[in-house]
């Protein structure tokens, strides 16, 4: 194969196995038999550290905070302080973990992470940092582990609890949220349980709570001990037995495959006969390896219609992916915290910040007019601290004021172009353009792209400006949202 | 000047003169400037986030609960703008009151879902996609509404606005996208840098992301052409003095729009600062204060136009709030509220339907009686002159409203 179609296919690789490579890593990976750089990325994300901003025993509910109020040991004032920290402490969380999409190492786990922070949705109920420091932790940990594990440790997490009203689940006054979109949403899919299943599994669930400093527990005295019939099974169950009838069901490896294949391979095609097929077997394997994640990507990965033609290009970047993406290939910190949040708001992506327990859709639904035109100005605002005249709407919510519409103006940002340029040295100057749109972009430039990318950089008076100009201009095409 | 004299003036003169040919196009299918609904009618949404305390917008003066649920926020009977022996308006709304008297502000009291969430987010969610509450759609009742008018047709995007910077769920329809713009100055600004205007056209590729990708981007760039270009020629002198505040400004550009004949059915609008945890009084008052100005300003500028009876405006929020107040002399969240529809030609009304029930409370909140879909439904069916099922899914009972 030669080199060209290789490194296309290593950027294709990388840009959905990860976040994107950087040009050096790209041409590093061209001396390597394809198959061996997918066995390292895997291997770089064998291990992994958790994120840890709130310390536990630091940590106070909502609850305790207002108790702490009524004993007349803090003031409102205070109150309203400590829960703003709580925000913050949130909004540290996500920018620790946007760090780690962003530096390299265990990207891949970060990416499967990321999918199943949409696939398992969930936002901070009352603003507590160290569930949400929890819940992220438990995703990225089982990421790439056995399904059956993520599913039942994520379904015991206090945030996941609180979000969907298990607290309030309880013998003689169920409520069916929880029960509900464990089936619809994190395992079967719509159309695959009755409503009958719903309720008796609600009851089943009943006494899953946690403790306010953040531990699952079971109350047996809230829990409803009579036989339930779930799935046409009869007896007296737990959570854990619906859990486990839910993993003993095929249909959940197929709605679980299918949605990884519409996030990591291809968008929108998953109907035809053959991606259908192709499902259908991946969901077998899937199956039979005990629902063994890392065995399934390491099988996408490696297969030759992953790298489709008709697949390259055809997933549209989320906004975390696209603003990960972007500081990876660059070398890029922001001086300040917040413009991140900001452009993350403004697309439509906040971590921890999902729209519903559905998660984000995805797709075409990240793009519009307004979110167009703010994706084609970001390089200039990143890289060239152009002013940003727009605001995100504010959400209404008094709690996440401050994680809204500050960090306009515009952003300060360091950019390590000395490393980027060093990956071009041995590049002939007449090919600089398409070079740096090959290492960028998943389809090569049309020449009408080239003659415009080309006359932006022509008051470039340093072979290191021209490659700052061209590559600010590449990353504002369409193309560059596109993986 | 006619509309073809325009036309060629602006295939002159724009620097991205290559779009203008598919720009004709979406004209000639749909004779430009004509308003896309059949019934020629303009509907305003200006939506208020983060809960409005329908309980004092709406005020229950001569009730005791009411009273008693709320020792120190509660809003005092002589304070009330009367609208009936029941109820009044918050005083901070006194601009109001005339046209109530005209017959021009119709009031829907009990406003909800079944099932309702307190959730501000998701609440939101719910009234912008028109779902049920267990129910996830991806699309906004105002997009679907553009699906179903503009089907078959080339994107008209400006045929439904928000006066913003971003996009709501709202606006974004199964196919096709409303735009966003906060006014049309500025986003023409946008799309004049070289690299924008040198992209913006369509290419047909065998990439459908591609191609979605640039159908969009020329798109936008057409719109905020033809917009700039109608609202700049024809500029308008109004005798209305506007507010100098968010939804003042918001309005503002609303009625400019709708004076130039750009041909806009749908425009949404949003203020926030609705979510009184804490101090209700005198931050709602300044909100409800501003809201009243503003939408008394547009309509006293709509009349001077002509336009008051093509133009309606429909004013919500994601939940009301609970009926006792809480320890911070606020409120927290909670489910029905009111909806106040203004203008359009509708006949007077005046209130719509029975005031709350302050004794039949489950949970301590107000239940609803009315289906916010209800309205929706009816708006779109006899206002807009549209299949209200196909955007809804389904059908629920219309109210007399038209």
């Amino acid at each position: 194969m030669d080199t060209k179609r290789k490194q296309a296919q290593l950027r294709y690789f990388y840009s959905r196995a990860a976040f994107g490579a950087t040009p050096a890593e790209l041409y590093r990976a061209t001396e390597k038999p394809l198959r061996k750089t997918i066995r390292q990325l895997f291997h770089d994300s064998t291990s992994v550290d958790d994120l840890i901003i709130v310390k536990p025993e630091e940590n106070q509910s909502r609850q305790a905070l207002r108790q702490l109020v009524r004993d007349g040991q803090i003031d409102k004032e205070m109150l309203k302080e400590r829960i703003r920290l709580n925000t913050q402490q949130i909004r540290d969380l996500n920018l620790l973990w946007l760090d780690r999409m962003v530096a390299g190492p265990g990207a891949l786990r970060e990416k499967m992470a990321l999918f199943w922070h949409g696939h398992f949705a969930c936002r901070p109920s009352g603003q507590n940092a160290l569930f949400i420091q929890q819940y992220v932790n438990t995703i990225r940990r089982n990421a790439l582990g056995k399904f059956g594990d993520l599913l039942m440790s994520v379904s015991k997490e206090p945030a996941m609890l609180q979000f969907l009203n298990n607290q309030q689940n309880k013998k003689n006054a169920p409520n069916e949220n929880f029960a509900r979109e464990v089936m619809e949403l994190f395992t079967l899919g719509r159309g695959n349980y009755t409503e009958h299943d719903i309720k008796e599994a609600a009851r089943a669930f009943t006494g899953w709570q946690y403790t306010p400093d953040g531990k699952f527990v079971f109350r047996e005295r809230v829990h409803d001990t009579d036989d339930k019939t779930i799935f046409g099974k009869t007896g007296p169950f737990v959570g854990e037995n619906v859990i486990a009838m839910l993993l003993e069901n095929r249909q959940t490896a197929r709605f679980i495959v299918g949605k990884v294949y519409r996030y990591f391979v291809a968008d929108s095609s998953v109907d035809d006969r053959e991606t259908g097929r192709r499902i259908e077997e991946l969901a077998d394997q899937f199956y039979k390896s005990g629902y063994d994640i890392t065995n399934l990507m390491e099988t996408v990965f490696n297969a030759d219609w992953f790298y489709e033609p008709r697949n390259v290009g055809a997933h549209i970047k989320s906004p975390v992916e696209l603003l990960a993406g972007m500081r990876h290939t660059l070398g890029i910190t922001f001086d300040q915290p917040q413009p991140q949040i900001f452009v993350q708001r403004t697309l439509g992506q906040t971590l921890f910040y999902p729209p519903n327990v559905a998660g984000w859709p995805g797709g075409r639904n990240w793009i519009d007019s307004s979110s167009l035109l703010f994706r084609m100005q970001l390089p200039a605002y990143v890289l060239k601290a152009a002013d940003v005249p727009i605001l995100p709407k504010e959400d209404g919510d008094v709690n996440t004021e401050s994680l809204a519409r500050k960090g306009g103006s515009s952003f300060r940002t360091t950019v390590d172009w000395v490393t980027y340029e060093q990956a071009f040295a041995k590049t002939d100057d007449p090919m600089l353009t398409d070079t740096i749109a090959e290492a960028l972009l998943p389809l090569p430039l049309r020449p009408d792209q080239r003659t415009l990318i080309d006359n932006q950089a022509t008051a470039a008076a340093t072979r290191s400006e021209r490659i700052r100009s061209l590559t600010a201009s590449i990353m504002s095409l369409p193309e560059y949202q596109l993986s | 000047m006619n509309r073809r004299d325009f036309l060629f003036q602006s295939a002159l003169t724009t620097a991205g003169s290559l779009l203008i040919p598919n720009f004709l196009k979406a004209y000639e299918l749909s004779a430009m400037g004509q308003p896309v609904a059949p019934s020629g009618k303009i509907l305003v949404i200006v939506q208020l986030s983060g809960g409005n305390d329908g309980l004092n917008t709406v005020v229950p003066y001569r009730n005791d609960i009411y009273y008693r649920e709320r020792p120190t926020i509660a809003i005092p009977a002589d304070k009330v703008v009367s609208l009936t022996d029941e109820i009044g308006l918050h005083p901070s709304m006194e601009p109001l009151r005339a046209l109530y008297d005209d017959g021009l502000l119709t009031v829907i009291n009990n406003v909800g879902y079944p099932n309702p969430d307190r959730s501000h987010f998701r609440s939101m969610d719910i009234w912008q996609t028109g779902s049920d509450a267990n129910q996830y759609k991806t699309s906004g009742w105002v997009g679907r509404y553009l699906d179903e008018t503009c089907a078959g047709k080339t994107q008209q995007p400006f045929r439904t606005i928000e006066v913003d910077d971003t996009l709501s769920l709202a606006m974004k329809g199964e196919s096709l996208n409303g735009i966003a713009l906060l006014d049309p100055k500025k986003l023409y600004n946008q799309t004049r840098s070289k690299l924008v205007t040198g992209l913006s056209h369509e290419h047909p590729n065998d990439n459908q992301s591609v191609a979605y990708l640039y159908k969009t981007l020329a798109e936008t760039v057409s719109t905020a052409d033809y917009v700039f270009e109608k609202t700049t020629q024809k500029r308008t002198v109004s005798g209305a003095a506007y507010p100098n505040h968010e939804l003042g400004n918001r309005l503002h550009t609303v009625a400019q729009l709708i004076e130039s004949g750009i041909g806009t059915s749908v425009y949404y609008v949003s203020i926030s600062g609705f979510d009184t945890h804490i101090n209700q009084l005198g931050q709602q008052a300044r909100l409800l204060g501003q809201y009243a100005e503003a939408v008394s300003a547009f309509m006293t500028d709509l009349k001077a136009a002509g336009r008051q009876n093509d133009v309606l405006l429909m004013t919500f929020s994601e939940f009301g709030r609970r009926v006792r107040q809480n320890a911070s002399n606020g409120t927290d969240h909670g489910t029905a509220s009111n909806v106040f529809l203004i203008g359009g030609g509708l006949p007077a009304r005046g209130v719509l339907n029975e005031s709350p029930n302050l004794s039949n409370l489950t949970d301590g909140d107000l239940n609803y009686t009315v289906d916010f879909r209800q309205i929706y439904a009816t708006l779109l069916r006899d206002y807009l002159g549209t299949d209200d099922v196909a955007v809804l899914g389904r059908s629920f009972e219309p109210l007399k409203l038209v």
